[in-house]
């Protein structure tokens, strides 16, 4: 018996970078050798791009000639990096801190001057509930419905989709033909935007949809799928699964194709059977990568809002208000504009996304290093 | 008249002291090479004079001028590197024009040059080609065309033969050394090759952890060198040492570690009386005779029909080779006598390395 | 196609099929389907007229109602077949309907009306493309401003993404200075703050940048991504130093250097982050919909969100309208999917 995903047919590893410095000795250093795929990039084109930024850039020129006298080599690194430094700083840093100042501050004022301070105030309204797990308890039950909402739907989504891209790609790691043909079928819908992916299966579920016509030819019955609170968070479930595993697709078998083929030769060699390899080898191996995928299906999962919000509108009822939309609505479509409140809920997010993100520079490194 | 001098120039990597203050004026119109092993800082003094890197104490100048605070742009030197760091987006001919379009030189005149250039090199139907598809020595040819389009004060070459196949390098030397005779201008060429060194230059510098050893003409480094170092560094094959100590006595009368003995000349050493010192003798000089004063164990022989070599062992251990033209008789396992006529001894100070002459 | 089955069915070691191979083909062909379908059924059903889209259950190409036009009446009539009763087997028009019954006439004999019962009648159709759905489209709804400013604000980030990007990501590569470690992390911290959670304060800075409602409020916060840095230091780094230093001998300055040298030479790495900045900025919804709140200045997502609102039951322009959006990204796709896949695995895809 074989294993479908055993043993890996091709050895070119995925993510193909590096190449280059084995090269570089007997090239010269005359290119720096691009993963083959990016060479195909360049040619005719970029001499035309060329042409065309050229009058800019000799422009910039003289400035930068004059900075360079001023600074030095080394100092005009800084020149370098002050747009992105700029860009960065103020929206991205800046934010952070004022983060903290609308969390802490009342009313429906944006100037953060005409704000009155009110401490922890927009906390303890989030947090204030009789019984945590009841949203109805809660004096903001919006939020913690958002909140259970979110959970069940990260929980349900990361577990769905990491499964079935781990099946997809150990199928695609196996002697498949075609297989860079079957890997962008998988990856299309990664493409496409959250509204479009919205309104296609909006269209495909309509009362009179697609589906409802086949599930009443086979005599099932049709129904009408985004009335019913349950049945639109399982497709909202199904929707975000659709969009977003062809990307952990991916990686997961850039992760199965970097595990060395003698690895395997060995195991065969030791009598082990398919099965024994897969479960003993391949899934160990695959550790890493897959915790990694975890830890980013979490991050994107917890930051759901675009293809939910454009298939349902969060709804019926709160049935897939999920907690970005919260805090959209609660600072933004609502009134009055509660920024206080936003920005205290979505101070709540980042604590965890800062958590999730560190555990995720955690897991790359050990996988570095390992 | 001068074209470089350096007084004193030091480089430290944050503690690390790589160059330890050198001193060398470099004349102009001459074929410099600085030679040393891997590691001793060749590279970054030849970066240091280039402008590349800065100087951390000490002076250069060029030309008279002290050029310390002057750019790498602005200090007139072309540079060829070991990586050739051809452009390699650009074709041939946009290689040798980017540095006179950067000043500015008007197209025909540019056109020309290049031209000329590559007329001169070789690679006239190369100029349309990108790097990646030339050959190595296609390659450094168009880095070195590069370098003379801009009609430099002074080339410098950072090892530019090293990528090359030991053919190709005996080749591109010779034309290296025409090019200079051509355009008699100052170069200084880095290698850590002492062949490429004796064979090209007019005056070698030779470097170690970062300081001069010895700096003069091929064939003065070779007959009188400075000290161990320089001694065993020039020559090929290298220069058999054998140590021992000058009697307490008489100081002609040299007694070897191995417990034989030796007379040196009365004249021409500064050795005293009691001194540890080493004798150096090259392994051309050195031939087999039955009254030679050193025992020596033969471990292996080569016979390349114009010549032989012989390696062996003295008793306490050191290598000798013995280099000898024509066929030789003697075989594996012998046991012969060495000497040396007196004139091709060099003797140094065991401690300093230093060479014990009389001045 | 035998041969086309033959080459799928054929394993690389050109053994036979096991039951395995049948399984992985059935799963992959189940996941064409469901990964392909919805899209094709997609842009079939944008082809296919208000009328046509009503139809339950529905056809699987767009079919027309065949029409004829007829002297005496004003508007075209709709051609039926006969299939029972007295005029079976005829062509007719149909001129009015009443309950059960229909009034008739046959086009060779305009004079006479007959009457028919409606069970003894099939609408006469063809396959026919509606392109009035996307025609209608470029009249009605201002397509042409939303696809101008999604071109505009995906264009314009992009561009200064990747001009600024490429230049802190060169200042990071090739410069030893004080402080670079310090701004390797800030660009990291960066990676740590998405968007949706500094949403109030965000908009805070735009508004008092007067680029509230504005498309430079999507354009110049979208820029500031950190993946870009990242992806051109990690390409620049391979790029060997002495190019620098000979360009350096060749008295090119420092921006000479960036731009004819560094950025020629990063020209696949700048490529796939283009690619990527396109597609991020093309996507764009949550920020567009905070900071653009006049319907002159939607973006392409905005106006089909804001029109399946309005437009509950117009969904022969709504899903033109979605093909339409959709459409520049399936095209890029296409084309270039091989090094899209390449950017988005070796970044993260954030
Ligand atoms: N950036 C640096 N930081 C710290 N030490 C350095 C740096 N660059 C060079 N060195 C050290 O300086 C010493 C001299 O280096 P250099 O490159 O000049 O050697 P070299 O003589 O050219 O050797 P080779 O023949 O191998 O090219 C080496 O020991 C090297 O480790
Ligand atoms: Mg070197």
């Amino acid at each position: 018996m074989r294993w479908p995903g055993w043993p890996p047919t091709s050895r070119r590893r995925w993510p193909t970078r590096s190449k280059g410095v084995a090269e570089t000795k007997g090239q010269g250093a005359t290119a720096p050798a691009p993963p083959p795929e990016m060479t195909a990039l360049r040619g005719a084109g970029d001499g035309f791009a060329l042409r065309l930024i050229s009058p800019v850039m000799r422009l910039v020129e003289i400035p930068m000639i004059a900075l360079q006298r001023l600074l030095g080599i080394n100092r005009l690194a800084w020149v370098f990096l002050a747009p992105n430094l700029l860009l960065f700083g103020l929206f991205a840093f800046l934010p952070v801190i004022l983060n903290v100042a609308y969390a802490t501050t009342g009313g429906a004022n944006v100037m953060l001057a005409d704000r009155p301070q009110i401490g922890m105030g927009n906390f303890e309204r989030l947090l204030d509930c009789a019984n945590h797990l009841d949203p109805n308890t809660c004096r903001e039950d919006k939020f913690w419905r958002a909140v259970w909402n979110t959970l069940w739907f990260v929980t349900l989504q990361v577990g769905i989709m990491v499964g079935f891209s781990l099946l997809t790609a150990i199928v695609l790691n196996g002697k498949i033909r075609a297989r860079g043909f079957f890997r962008s079928v998988f990856f299309f819908p990664v493409l496409l935007s959250p509204v479009v992916v919205a309104l296609i299966w909006k269209w495909m579920l309509q009362r009179n949809g697609v589906l409802n016509a086949f599930l009443d030819w086979a005599g099932i019955g049709g129904y009408n799928w985004l009335v019913d609170a349950q049945w639109a968070f399982a497709w909202s479930v199904f929707l975000s699964v659709w969009a977003h595993m062809g990307f952990y697709t991916l990686i997961l078998l850039a992760g199965l194709q970097a595990i060395p083929r003698d690895v395997y030769e060995a195991a065969t060699m030791d009598r082990a059977s398919p099965w024994r390899a897969f479960r003993r080898i391949t899934l160990p191996l695959l550790a890493p990568t897959m915790l990694v995928v975890l830890v980013l299906a979490l991050i994107k999962g917890v930051q759901t809002f675009d293809e939910v919000y454009a298939f349902t509108g969060g709804g019926p009822g709160t049935a897939t208000t999920f907690i970005i939309q919260y805090i959209y609505e609660e600072g933004f479509a609502g009134s009055p504009r509660l920024f206080g409140l936003s920005a205290a809920a979505s101070l709540l997010v980042a604590f965890v996304l800062v958590v999730l993100t560190l555990v995720q520079l955690w897991v790359n490194r050990k996988s570095v290093d390992g | 008249m001068v074209a470089i001098e350096l007084r004193d120039v030091r480089k430290a990597y944050g503690q690390a002291e790589v160059i330890k203050g050198i001193d060398l004026s470099i004349a102009h119109g001459e074929f410099c090479v600085f030679v040393g092993p891997s590691g001793c800082g060749k590279s970054t003094l030849l970066r240091m004079i280039s402008g590349l890197e800065d100087i951390s104490g000490g002076e250069i100048a060029i030309g008279g001028e002290v050029v310390n605070r002057i750019p790498a742009a602005d200090r007139g030197l072309a540079m060829v590197f070991q990586s050739y760091a051809l452009y390699p987006h650009m074709t041939v001919r946009q290689n040798l024009s980017f540095g006179l379009e950067n000043i500015n030189t008007p197209k025909p005149e540019i056109a020309r040059k290049v031209d000329e250039v590559a007329r001169m090199l070789q690679i006239e139907q190369l100029l349309d080609r990108r790097p990646k598809d030339l050959s190595g020595g296609q390659r450094q040819r168009v880095a070195i065309g590069r370098a003379v389009v801009r009609e430099p004060r002074v080339f410098l070459f950072d090892e530019p033969l090293s990528n090359l196949d030991a053919e190709l390098r005996v080749d591109m030397r010779g034309e290296i050394a025409a090019l200079h005779r051509r355009l008699e201008n100052t170069m200084i060429y880095v290698t850590h090759d002492q062949v490429e060194a004796m064979t090209m230059a007019d005056k070698i510098a030779v470097l170690r952890l970062g300081k001069l050893e010895q700096f003069g003409r091929p064939l003065d480094l070779y007959n009188t060198p400075a000290n161990l170092f320089v001694a065993g560094f020039i020559g090929s094959p290298k220069m058999n040492f054998i140590a021992g100590q000058v009697d307490t006595n008489d100081r002609t009368l040299m007694r070897l570690d191995t417990g034989e003995t030796l007379r040196l000349p009365v004249t021409g050493f500064a050795q005293r009386a009691g001194e540890k010192v080493t004798l150096g003798i090259r392994p051309n000089h050195l031939c087999a005779s039955d009254d030679g004063p050193v025992t020596v164990h033969v471990r292996s022989v080569e016979q390349l029909g114009g010549e032989s070599y012989v390696y062996g062992q003295t008793a306490t251990g050191s290598a000798i080779t013995v280099h000898s033209p024509g066929q030789t008789r003697i075989g594996l396992g012998d046991t012969i006598r060495v000497g040396a006529p007196e004139e091709e001894i060099h003797l140094f100070d065991s401690d300093t390395g230093l060479t014990l002459r009389e001045a | 196609m035998g041969r086309t089955w033959e080459f799928l069915t054929a394993t690389r070691g050109g053994a036979r099929l096991h039951w395995t191979d049948w399984a992985s083909y059935g799963y992959l062909f189940l996941g064409v389907f469901l990964m392909f379908f919805p899209v094709v059924w997609l842009v079939l059903s944008s082809f296919k007229t208000e009328a046509d889209l009503q139809r339950y259950p529905p056809t699987f190409l767009p079919y027309q109602q065949q029409t004829i036009t007829l002297d005496g009446h004003a508007d075209p009539l709709p051609l039926f077949r006969i299939t029972g009763g007295e005029h079976e087997g005829m062509i007719l028009a149909q001129l009015r309907r009443v309950g059960l019954q229909a009034q008739m006439i046959d086009p060779a004999n305009p004079e006479e009306r007959l009457q028919v019962s409606i069970r003894d009648y099939e609408r006469l159709e063809r396959f026919s493309l509606a392109t009035e759905n996307y025609s209608d489209l470029f009249g009605r709804f201002n397509f042409l401003l939303y696809f101008w400013n999604s071109t505009f604000i995906t264009v314009m980030a992009t561009l200064i993404m990747l001009l600024t990007n490429s230049m802190a990501a060169f200042a990071l590569s090739k410069y030893r200075f004080r402080g670079r470690t310090v701004v390797l992390l800030l660009v990291i911290g960066t990676l740590m703050i998405p968007q949706t959670v500094v949403l109030v304060p965000l908009f805070l800075i735009v508004s008092e940048l007067g680029m509230f409602n504005s498309l430079w409020g999507v354009i110049i916060p979208g820029a500031a991504t950190p993946t870009g840095v990242f992806l051109l230091r990690q390409y620049m780094l391979t790029i060997p130093d002495e190019i620098l230093d000979a360009a350096r001998m060749d008295k090119a300055s420092e921006w000479k250097i960036y731009w004819r040298i560094i950025l020629p030479l990063s020209a696949p790495a700048i490529a796939v982050l283009a690619i990527l900045a396109i597609m991020w900025r093309w996507n764009d919804f949550l920020w567009p919909l905070i900071v653009l709140t006049q319907s002159e200045n939607f973006t392409l997502q905005l106006a089909l969100n804001s029109f399946q609102g309005e437009l509950q039951t117009q969904w022969s322009s709504l899903l033109a309208m979605t093909v339409l959006t959709l459409l520049p990204i399936a095209m890029v796709f296409m084309f270039l999917q091989k090094y899209i896949a390449t950017g988005i695995a070796s970044t993260g895809g954030k």
